[in-house]
């Protein structure tokens, strides 16, 4: 088996005093689509900020295709960047640019191709995406969806080995939400790259990706196929699977006694 | 009063640390300027939003600031019987202080807070970020850019300023009070150093170009990214700029004017 182009080892990250990520291991093997789900705030972005080196685990090793991330310098890890495609949470388009020039905008800044090859493999990705007809818009003129499935169009113009994709699925209607899963699937597979997708959106993970791990409190504490998750008995997989209000993961925050409370005891 | 102190002391602390930001950004910014250079359609689309559309500001306000000057100045120098010298006063007023420092707080006011706004909703965008992950130096692409489009566009505007100014005093001065033309401009020509008195001036301005296109350009990217934090920046940008101006000309004039 070849080795996983993305590896993470005991990492641990804290803003300040505030621990994120406790101690974290998991793999992106190749080839494969990857999911990292877990609640709001439990630190799964964080942790594609680390494997793209916005940010530096406070110890442990991030891996990428062979590179410790964090040993790189700005221009090595530059360089790792050009072979990543990250998708933003709501896209990150380029507000004073068309759709046409924000997907010609890693080519046009990583390439000396010639206007008209350019031109084409615009075409080409905005093709790919089903919007080769909204070359000419502005980002204002996009929905949710159309703006999600532009910036996935640019996140792949230079043909990445690794996709990562914050949150793709947020804020979108059940169309468009199929639609960008679908893409992100077929998109891996035509590609030959990798992807990770961070998500809380169980069920249609469930239907395009390889193997899923689940995070809370900073630590991996399940982990699995679709069809052994879809399967488990973990209270946690299984609170999260069947979105039940109550279980390892509170209803209730933190807080004094209710009966006390309400006769008048400390607040 | 220790409590007092210890603030004291934490404000300091504070900026100290700031500055030495401020520093580090400005030597960032300069590191990436050859490639604002080489690229040189970003530096230009900058000029003219920073320059271009700033034009109408200050040629209204320089109009409007050299009809003041033509009238107050007439009404002093008439008392001593040297309404002749109006030309000189206007003159020496508008290229020493008042074009520059003017033209800089309008000019603050206008396109500085833009720029903050601008890098700072790219920032709440995730647009930097992404620029980031591009493997694209946003420093590179949208800070440099913008920052040589104000240093560049601040000499021209404080120079249009006083044009504008001067034009105004003598419209004043000449065609409506009718004090003498021939004499409104050479003794302005006799009294204007081009070295002492213009060049000096095209000086300031560029310093203040330099101090409001760094302060806008920071406090865009440093700014808290949500629409509170811009909005913050925004305010600091203008109070920032506004207060360097006005200290920075103190400094520069004791240094230029002494008239020792």
């Amino acid at each position: 088996m070849s080795e996983p182009l993305v590896r993470l080892d005991n990492v641990r990250f804290a803003y300040g005093e505030r621990t994120i990520l406790r101690d974290i291991s998991l793999t992106i093997p190749r080839g494969k689509v990857v999911a990292i789900m877990g609640g709001s705030g439990c630190g799964k972005t964080t942790l594609l900020r680390l494997i793209g080196g916005q940010e530096h685990a406070v110890s442990g090793q991030v891996t990428v295709d062979g590179q410790d991330v964090a040993g790189l310098n700005r221009a090595d890890l530059y360089a790792l960047r050009r072979r990543m495609g990250m998708l933003f949470q709501f896209g990150a388009l380029f507000t004073d640019m068309t759709v046409f020039d924000n997907v010609a905008f890693p080519l046009r800044e990583h390439t000396d191709l010639p206007p008209e090859l350019i031109n084409d493999l615009v075409m080409m990705k905005l093709h790919a995406v089903g919007l080769r007809g909204a070359a000419k818009l502005m980002p204002g003129e996009l929905s949710g969806g159309m703006a999600r499935r532009v910036a996935l169009a640019r996140t792949i113009a230079l043909d990445p080995m690794l996709l990562m994709y914050d949150e793709p699925f947020t804020g979108l209607d059940p169309i468009s939400l199929g639609v960008i899963g679908q893409l992100i699937r077929r998109l891996n597979n035509a590609l030959g790259a990798s992807s990770v997708i961070v998500t809380h959106d169980i069920q249609e993970s469930l239907l395009i990706v390889d193997y899923i791990y689940f995070i809370s409190e900073g630590r991996v504490v399940a982990e699995g196929t679709p069809d052994e998750i879809r399967n488990t008995t973990d209270p946690f997989v299984y609170q999260f699977v069947h979105a039940e209000a109550d279980g390892p993961v509170p209803f209730h925050y933190p807080a004094d006694d209710y009966a006390t409370a309400l006769t008048g005891g400390p607040a | 009063m220790g409590g007092v102190l210890r603030k004291l002391g934490s404000m300091a602390i504070d900026g100290v640390w700031q500055l030495g930001f401020i520093a580090r950004f400005f030597w960032l910014i300069l590191r990436y300027s050859g490639q604002s250079f080489t690229r040189l359609h970003l530096t230009l689309r900058e000029l003219y939003f920073s320059g271009v559309m700033s034009l109408l500001i200050i040629l209204v306000s320089g109009l409007f600031v050299g009809l003041v000057l033509g009238l107050q100045g007439y009404e002093t120098l008439q008392r001593y019987g040297a309404s002749d010298s109006l030309g000189t006063l206007v003159a020496l007023s508008l290229v020493r202080e008042l074009g520059p420092v003017v033209a800089g707080l309008l000019f603050a006011s206008r396109a500085g807070s833009a720029v903050t706004a601008e890098i700072g909703l790219m920032k709440v965008t995730e647009q930097l970020k992404a620029m980031d992950m591009m493997a694209v130096s946003p420093i590179a692409r949208v800070v440099a850019p913008r920052f040589w489009g104000g240093v560049i566009s601040m000499p021209l505007l404080a120079a249009l300023f006083s044009a504008m100014g001067v034009f105004g005093g003598w419209l004043i001065g000449v065609v409506f009070i009718g004090v003498d033309n021939g004499a409104f401009w050479s003794q302005m020509q006799a009294a204007v150093d081009f070295r002492y008195d213009v060049l000096n001036g095209v000086i300031k301005s560029a310093v203040f170009g330099v101090a409001v296109a760094l302060i806008a350009v920071f406090e865009g990217y440093d700014c808290v990214p949500t629409a509170e934090g811009v909005s913050r920046a925004i305010t600091r940008t203008v109070v920032s700029s506004a207060l360097a101006i006005l200290a920075i000309d103190f400094v520069m004039t004791s240094f230029m004017f002494r008239g020792l």
